[in-house]
């Protein structure tokens, strides 16, 4: 499998950054206007209340699968970067299926992911800090305990994204 | 609001169904940007990893792939942190504060942390560019966290914890 383009800092195009940046305000103007940024919301549909959150995953599960058709499929390289479009493909193996079920318990308890966490600082709701520090927490621990058992046994793990 | 919508069907979206489609889509929109311009695919729970980097020389956090995208991925969370704020000055919805307890808010970040890294992406990653890629790996990993996720909130509602 080839890996995904990552934008690596050599050769950067000068418009490469300003892209980013328009790219993130757009999807966090979104998950602010979609109602993600609120954890009440999530939690809602979570307890069939609301089920808003499907329209917005299976919108942006729409829009998404459009543009990697139209992509892959008509387009040659990326012009800021030259890079081939690929689709997002990750192999399959227990880790999956492991983080899967880990992040769904800490999604029901918490009724906040990443992105939607980062815009919900945005939108002023400063108790999301304890989130996005438990998400710090959560990546360095496994990060820790990953790095520490593949120093033991360095054919144990297999590479992932 | 989807007109003509029976109201049976209406009575699962009480907050009405315009703002999830049009923020769903805006979402999708924000990553096409990026994808569209530079073939990258930015999920954002990758950027919790490279970050740390600057930090911890751990080496899990120090591979090369995460030390050349660890700029532009503090750039792209900023960036979503400042449109979402955007979204607050041009509608001006008022203030907003969670009622959800710190605890769950920390606790339930934890997994997140742990769970989106193991299995390789998050909400973003495997539920919006995964599944826009027909992934099965990714459709995996959507039906075990939300399935999951769903029978967490339960039981924590159940257990008397509001909210």
């Amino acid at each position: 499998m080839s890996r995904d383009a990552d934008g690596s800092t050599t050769d950067r195009h000068p418009l490469f950054l300003p892209l980013v940046v328009l790219g993130g305000l757009i999807q966090g103007f979104g998950l602010a206007y979609s109602g993600m940024a609120r954890p009440e919301v999530v939690l809602d549909f979570l307890q069939f209340d609301d089920l808003g959150l499907i329209l917005v995953m299976g919108g942006a599960a729409v829009v998404s699968g459009l543009t990697f058709v139209v992509a892959t499929h008509f387009l040659d390289r990326a012009p800021l970067s030259g890079d081939r479009y690929g689709r997002r493909t990750r192999s399959m193996d227990r880790n999956v299926a492991i983080g899967g079920v880990v992040f769904g318990v800490g999604w029901g308890v918490s009724g906040i992911c990443p992105g939607a966490a980062y815009a919900s600082l945005g939108i002023g709701n400063l108790p999301i800090l304890w989130a996005i520090a438990g998400m710090f927490v959560g990546a360095y621990t496994q990060g820790y305990l990953r790095s520490r058992s593949q120093a033991e046994s360095p054919h144990s793990i297999t590479a992932d994204d | 609001m989807i007109e003509g919508a029976p109201e049976a069907v209406m009575a699962f979206f009480p907050r009405g169904t315009t703002q999830y489609l049009v923020g769903g889509v805006m979402v999708a929109a924000g990553i096409a940007v990026i994808y569209l311009g530079t073939a990258i695919i930015p999920g954002n729970s990758t950027f919790l990893e490279t970050t740390l980097s600057y930090v911890s020389n751990v080496s899990r956090f120090n591979r090369p792939s995460y030390l050349a995208s660890r700029d532009w991925r503090v750039v792209f969370a900023l960036s979503i942190v400042a449109g979402a704020a955007l979204w607050g000055l041009v509608l001006d919805p008022g203030p907003f504060v969670t009622r959800v307890q710190p605890w769950r808010l920390f606790g339930g970040g934890v997994l997140v942390g742990i769970g989106t890294r193991i299995g390789k992406g998050c909400t973003a990653g495997h539920g919006v560019c995964g599944l826009g890629s027909a992934s099965t790996t990714s459709l995996v990993n959507v039906v075990l966290f939300v399935g999951v996720a769903i029978v967490t909130a339960t039981v924590v509602a159940a257990l008397g914890v509001t909210p």
